[in-house]
């Protein structure tokens, strides 16, 4: 602040008034001019900034320490009660609390005892416990454990405690005893067996991928073919009826391509069937703290390292790995744990949509309202109700969209084109096309009224200079103030991006669905190759993951919540991360053109 | 034409006294013998009586390249030009002066019928360029704009490059011959005198000239494509005086191969660049001849104290 300090108010003897230099006007005594210094406004305008900033770090701070410490390999703790229970598991949380009197009176004396005595020391009153996850689902029945540290007596970090991800059930806590081949122990001890495990890991990994693809690619695509048979063969019904040579014809066709597909099925089968029977014969017996054992087959492992044994970079490749499976691999166990590479493709590629969709739209809208249209009552209530559109509920969008693009639009393709299919509907459900219909629609005023405004600061000069070069009304649009206007344009772009991309209430109800099996590009399966199997093809009318629904789902409809809020906030910070880089592009892009355009000055 | 202008002198009576617009007392009694007094012209073109431009019959002997008719110009109720007959000369620089609001501008945008964007204006009267009509009902106004070049008060470049500023006109008119399009911009650039500055950095934006460098750069783009009249409006009133120069030299290498109309509130410009000037007053066209005589020689004291700065 450059503002000179006020000069000292001079003190002034009660009942005198302040010097007036010769006649002129007495002057109001100086305090009032920390006023006009403007000092409090400073003040109060840098406040707001302050709360503002502070409440945006303070989110994006808990985002961030929350989302990347998830993935983080801890040490496995094994805890000895004083009634002789045994619990392996990693602390995830700790808080202090006030036990209840009703409570400590049904202990055992013993713990009770100890309680009485914690709670003695307590300064407060309060005694800690702390979160472990125990996992072990199948044989515990839960994922997590409070443990008072009253009720322990004894805490080790065992060398062979192993922590391994499972396909079904979670995680599993425990310490390896045998490796198994056909049932028979080949290997005994925790050593031995754990380094059969690892060599045998690899390709049952492998074949359970290439299984994976089987059932989920291979096996779809001779349903695919048999169902497009069927499709074709009524489609020949529909027009020519049963009897007639052409559906004759169209019926050897079929049972041609229906024959050929479950020749193939029957091959893939039994592919599958020796592929399950090969890794079935691999099992890793696990001991619990408890002393219990159970046999984990050895392709059901996600993943599994000794969590003691680590040092810090094995941990970092530990972390980094489950990482790299969150980004590019598909959910399991209710969403709760592995990857979200459905979500990430659903969420980009619907906001691809709608971008494509809205820009040109609302461009053309606001090229209308500001170059063509009369200015008069007629635009400006147009404006108002765009702008009023901004402010509509989502959810009322979905509605709509659900109503109008999903049922009416929707089914009107599906009656014109995909009659063979009915009654199942192609279009006339939900999905990825009216997805980014609906949110275009929703982000449609953000646009309208950023190209507006850049429409308008487009300086009439160079509109008059174009007309006096000859220029047609168009050609002026389109070479002078559109190109001039196109930074604006981008701004309404981005803010539309941040808008469409963080909305999970209209895609509820207009596609975007918990789980699919099948992304809406059909890509080659990201873990491997086999077969004949279509790519590259967009199927507009899938359902489709989405991130921000993908949160909502973990965080309120899980099973298993307490395993999936971490996953919450790493999958909010995803999506922080994918619209921050949206974003980023945009305005990269719009750097660009302001350049390119607007030169340097002026 | 002089008698007739003393005609139609107002009655005499006493004359409110208002500042700026007195324009009687300066001169009173010692005016130049042989010219009659006229010191309630003014007056009496603010009251709306008939009134005769006084035209020097040197302009009257020049080829016309755009004769202007009897124009009249409205805006919404508001008239802003009455009735206004000009002849602009071939190959020669016609200035427009005159107070702020006399419809100079309007009268000069009406030639390319730029007014036809505001929606309030009528007009009466007619325009011809080279003989062809400009307001008749059916001319395409766009191939008309395309004939005459024009330069704005304010430099406009367009968001685009030096290079494609330049080519503008061609550009719109589907034009994609690359060595057409790199002649015509040297020989505009040449043209404009802005060769030698932008030769190296034809494709750099426009808008990262300098102020006079842009209103080179919008003369080269006017007489791009080869203009029958190029109409200047007040093209130095935004620039500083080394700019100003250099426009003005400009203006005098373009005068023989172009026909300009020059908008200017500056009477050293207007007296050092144009052959011939027309001085206008409340939408009127008060004395129009050539520039020497409408400066040294003015056959209305009004003129003189305008030119001369008494006045306005």
């Amino acid at each position: 602040m450059s503002v000179t300090a006020p000069p000292p108010i001079r003190p002034v003897p009660p009942g005198s008034t302040l010097p007036a230099a010769r006649g002129h006007r007495p002057r109001r005594p100086r305090g009032t001019s920390l006023y006009a210094h403007g000092e409090p406004l400073v003040w109060l305008t840098g406040s707001a900034l302050i709360v503002s900033v502070l409440m945006i770090v303070a989110l994006l701070g808990l985002v961030l320490t929350m989302g990347l410490s998830t993935f983080w390999p801890q040490h496995v703790t094994e805890v000895t009660s004083l009634s002789g229970e045994h619990w392996m598991g990693e602390i995830t949380d700790s808080e202090r609390y006030v036990p209840d009197a009703d409570m400590l009176s049904f202990l055992e004396p013993e713990v009770r005892a100890s309680a009485e005595a914690a709670l003695a020391a307590s300064p407060d009153g309060r005694v800690r416990r702390r979160l472990f996850r125990t996992g072990n689902f199948d044989l515990s029945g839960s994922h997590f454990r409070w443990i008072d540290d009253y009720e322990t007596a004894a805490e080790a970090q065992p060398e062979w405690a192993v922590v391994l991800e499972r396909m079904a059930w979670g995680r599993f806590y425990g310490t390896p005893a045998a490796f198994l081949v056909d049932g028979d122990v080949v290997a005994e001890g925790p050593e031995a067996s754990w380094a059969a495990f690892e060599r045998e890991h690899e390709p049952s990994r492998a074949r359970f991928d290439e299984l994976r693809e089987i059932e989920v690619f291979a096996v779809g695509d001779t349903h695919h073919r048999i169902e497009e048979a069927r499709q074709a063969l009524r489609e020949v019904e529909l027009t020519d009826g049963q009897d007639s040579d052409r559906y004759r014809a169209a019926q050897a066709e079929h049972d041609r391509v229906v024959a050929a597909a479950e020749r193939d099925y029957a091959t893939l089968d039994e592919r599958r069937t020796a592929l399950r029977a090969e890794n079935d014969r691999y099992a890793l017996r696990m001991a619990t703290a408890d002393g219990k054992t159970l046999d984990v087959t050895v392709a059901d492992v996600v993943r599994g390292y000794p969590a003691n044994q680590l040092g810090f970079v094995a941990r970092v490749g530990v972390y980094l790995s489950r990482w790299w499976e969150f980004l590019w691999d598909r959910p399991r166990e209710h969403n709760s744990e592995g990857g979200v590479f459905p979500a990430i493709f659903g969420t980009v590629i619907m906001t691809l949509i709608m971008s494509v969709l809205v820009v040109p739209f609302g461009v053309l809208a606001a090229l209308y309202l500001r170059e063509y249209a009369k200015q008069g009552w007629a635009v400006s209530a147009v404006r108002i109700a765009v702008n009023n559109l901004a402010g509509v509920p989502s959810i009322v969008f979905g509605v709509f969209g659900l109503g109008f693009f999903c049922y009416i639009v929707g089914g009107w393709i599906d009656e014109s084109f995909y009659a063979a299919n009915l009654p199942n509907p192609t279009f006339g459900k939900s999905g990825l096309l009216w997805a980014s219909f609906t949110l275009a629609l929703l982000t449609l005023p953000v646009v309208i009224v950023a190209t507006e405004e850049a429409l308008a600061a487009v300086p009439n000069s160079m509109r008059e200079g174009s007309y006096a070069c000859g220029a047609t009304k168009w050609q002026t649009i389109r070479r002078i103030v559109l190109p001039r206007a196109a930074p604006g344009i981008m701004t309404g772009m981005i803010l539309a991006i941040a808008r469409g991309a963080g909305e999970v209430a209209p895609l509820m109800l207009v596609g975007a669905v918990k789980l699919v099996d099948k992304l809406p590009l059909d890509l080659r399966d990201w873990s491997g190759s086999l077969g004949p199997i279509p790519t590259g093809a967009m199927h507009l009318d899938r359902s489709f993951m989405h991130l921000g629904f993908h949160i909502f789902d973990l965080g309120f409809q899980s099973p298993n919540s307490e395993a999936a809020k971490p996953m919450v906030f790493t999958t909010t910070l995803l999506l922080i991360a994918i619209i921050v880089s949206l974003n980023l592009i945009a305005i990269w892009v719009r750097a660009r053109l302001r350049r390119r355009f607007q030169g340097t000055h002026i | 034409m002089i008698e007739a202008s003393e005609t139609q002198r107002p009655s005499t009576g006493p004359t409110p006294a208002r500042p700026g617009l007195d324009v009687r007392r300066p001169h009173e009694g010692g005016a130049v013998p042989r010219r009659p007094r006229h010191g309630g012209l003014f007056e009496s073109i603010e009251q709306g009586r008939q009134f005769e431009t006084v035209r020097h019959e040197a302009a009257a002997r020049e080829d016309a390249v755009l004769e202007i008719d009897d124009f009249d110009l409205y805006y919404g109720a508001v008239r802003a030009l009455h009735g206004v007959s000009l002849v602009c000369p071939r190959g020669k620089v016609t200035a427009l002066i005159g107070p702020s609001g006399c419809g100079k501008s309007t009268l000069l945008r009406s030639v390319n019928r730029m007014n036809d964007l505001i929606d309030s204006v009528r007009i009466d009267g007619d325009m011809r360029l080279n003989g062809d009509s400009i307001y008749a009902p059916g001319v395409d106004v766009i191939q008309l704009r395309k004939r005459i070049g024009m330069v704005f008060q304010k430099p406009n470049p367009f968001p685009m490059s030096i290079f494609e500023n330049v080519v503008y006109s061609l550009r719109i008119d589907g034009e994609r011959d690359r060595s057409v399009l790199e002649e015509v911009c040297e020989s505009s650039l040449r043209g404009a005198g802005l060769w030698s500055e932008a030769k190296d950095r034809l494709h750099e934006s426009g808008l990262a000239l300098s102020g006079g460098q842009q209103q080179r750069l919008c003369i080269a783009r006017a007489i791009a494509a080869e203009p029958e009249v190029l109409l200047l409006d007040e093209p130095c009133s935004a620039l500083d005086p080394i700019a100003t120069g250099r426009i003005e030299e400009l203006i005098d290498e373009l005068k023989g191969s172009y026909s300009v109309l020059i908008v200017t509130h500056n009477m050293q410009q207007a007296s050092r660049t144009s052959d011939f000037t027309a001085f206008m007053y409340l939408g009127r066209l008060v004395e129009f001849g050539p520039t020497e005589d409408i400066f040294v020689n003015p056959r209305l004291k009004e003129t003189e104290d305008y030119v001369t700065g008494r006045f306005g």
